[in-house]
């Protein structure tokens, strides 16, 4: 397990979904640049559609095709190795909890890490069962161990704790730091949820409706105990919305709501 | 697990009743050509003992062996890169159609006439018959495959054979096994008639040679073991396997 996290730093000129029979081609992303550092927990935040979901398989590599450059630092690491957590969990249903989070990883990794890691995650009990028997809070932290079980530089989140109970999503935030501090990782995380964008973040970015591009950042620097405050919260929402509301394109309605899928 | 006992009796219960009409029936009758329960069973055990019975049920068996895993392999095969590739599944479509909707009894003939009166040519015909319903059973199955899994399995880096075994393969699975089940059953039934058409072996060509000699007893002696082995495999084999591929659902 390499100490030093990596870097990413995003360039995309355009990405454009073409066109098919009935659909008309969709551009997802605009002159969209990015630096994230190592080891940083960056949240990238905006509206419904805005091309979120897009930017994070470009990240990961699932799609290649867009006009731009995607860079990792330090360059001379090779590949870097990234885990992905996804919208919904995406756990093979045919296959115990234990074995779809064993599956990711190299052949011979160690028994007693695996086993470790289900406990800090808290689906040891669950290990042996399918995922069709787990509530969604569960399945979610079996997704995040499958995230974590290949000890990742680079942690892509999408909305992982959407559609779970205020109480569960928070237990979850928790989880996430905690495992984030004891297995350090560059972490890009995405939501639609300014608190949960402040309660994690070291820093946001704000894109703009589709085609996504960064219209605001803002670094947070307050102690963890003082994230939750609602007035600072507030006060944080009026100056996010002050700091994106440069007039830049006129904004697009909900044709686009198919990049979220 | 409970209701086992109860449904078993209740199978009892109706096998009896079927022995119980067919003896009456047959003492009503009394002819040669009906021959009743007592009668039925000598001749089995007798020919099973001393006859022909056990070689030709091996001789069918076989055929049916291999005429099973070859289509279904090929089929297989062929149904998922049909799905995946639009120019090879336009290309093969017509041929699979046509196949789909030719007699088995026309495939066989025709084999006969260009291979001979050989075991390639039964083989091939059984195959042949099965063939297209594999091709597009799996073809519908791999066109429902998750893309969102397969994303995963890419991001994770899982290669060709993990994203093979631990993503695609469950997925066909019940595909699989409907294709199983229902070309088992044709098969069973396509297999006799090419024995009958062109092999001096196996349950179809004793069935032939009964027919000829008004052979009743051994005729029904015949077709009572074929089918003890199909039911045996239904229940032996096909059963317990969708049961432990259905494991994961809840």
């Amino acid at each position: 397990m390499a100490p030093v996290t990596i870097g990413v730093s995003i360039d995309i000129g355009e990405k454009t979904y073409p066109g098919r029979a009935g659909v008309r081609a969709v551009t997802a992303l605009r002159n969209l640049q990015a630096r994230i550092d190592p080891s940083e927990f960056c949240v990238i935040t905006g509206p419904s559609g805005c091309g979120k979901t897009t930017l994070l398989n470009i990240v990961a590599g699932l799609d290649r095709d867009f006009a731009g450059t995607l860079g990792f630092a330090p360059p001379d690491r090779g590949a870097p190795c990234i885990g992905y957590v996804f919208q919904t969990p995406r756990l093979l249903p045919w296959r115990t909890v234990r074995e779809n989070v064993e599956l990711v990883r190299p052949r011979r990794a160690d028994r007693m890490e695996l086993e470790g890691l289900l406990s800090d995650v808290g689906v040891a009990d669950m290990a042996d069962a399918y995922p069709a028997q787990l509530s969604g809070g569960m399945a979610r932290r079996a997704a995040l161990a499958r995230a974590f079980a290949i000890a990742p530089d680079l942690l892509l989140m999408d909305e992982p704790f959407l559609s779970l109970d205020a109480a569960a999503a928070d237990r979850l935030r928790s989880l996430l730091l905690r495992l984030v501090s004891s297995r350090p990782a560059t972490v890009l995380f995405v939501t639609h949820d300014l608190a949960e964008a402040v309660e994690l973040a070291d820093r946001i970015l704000v894109l703009s409706p589709a085609p996504g591009r960064v219209v605001a950042e803002m670094p947070i620097d307050l102690p963890r105990k003082e994230r939750r405050d609602p007035v600072m919260l507030s006060a944080l929402r009026t100056e996010l919305a002050r700091l994106a509301d440069h007039p830049i394109e006129p904004p697009e309605n909900n044709e686009n709501s198919i990049l979220t899928a | 697990m409970a209701r086992f006992p109860a449904a078993l009796a209740e199978r009892a219960a109706s096998l009896l009743v079927l022995l119980v009409v067919w003896e009456a029936t047959a003492r009503i009758a009394h002819s040669r050509l009906f021959p009743g329960v007592g009668a039925v069973l000598t001749t089995l055990a007798d020919e099973a003992l001393h006859g022909e019975l056990l070689h030709d049920l091996g001789a069918t068996l076989a055929r049916v062996a291999v005429a099973f895993t070859l289509a279904m392999t090929v089929g297989t095969a062929v149904g998922i890169v049909m799905a995946r590739s639009r120019a090879i599944d336009t290309l093969l479509d017509s041929g699979v159609v046509l196949l789909l909707n030719l007699p088995a009894l026309v495939i066989a003939v025709l084999l006969y006439i260009w291979l001979g009166l050989t075991e390639a040519a039964a083989i091939g015909a059984v195959t042949l018959s099965k063939l297209p319903a594999v091709i597009v059973t799996l073809r519908e199955g791999a066109r429902t495959l998750d893309r969102d899994l397969a994303d995963m399995a890419r991001s994770f880096h899982f290669g060709h054979w993990r994203t093979f075994r631990h993503v695609t393969l469950p997925q066909l699975s019940p595909f699989f096994l409907v294709a199983s089940r229902t070309g088992l059953s044709l098969i069973w039934k396509i297999v006799l008639v090419v024995e009958l058409l062109g092999r001096p072996d196996g349950i179809g060509y004793a069935i032939q040679v009964f027919f000829q000699l008004f052979d009743v007893r051994r005729l029904i002696a015949y077709a009572l073991a074929f089918v003890a082995v199909v039911l045996a495999v239904e229940w032996g084999v096909l059963q317990p396997l969708e049961r432990r591929l259905a494991r994961w659902r809840r």
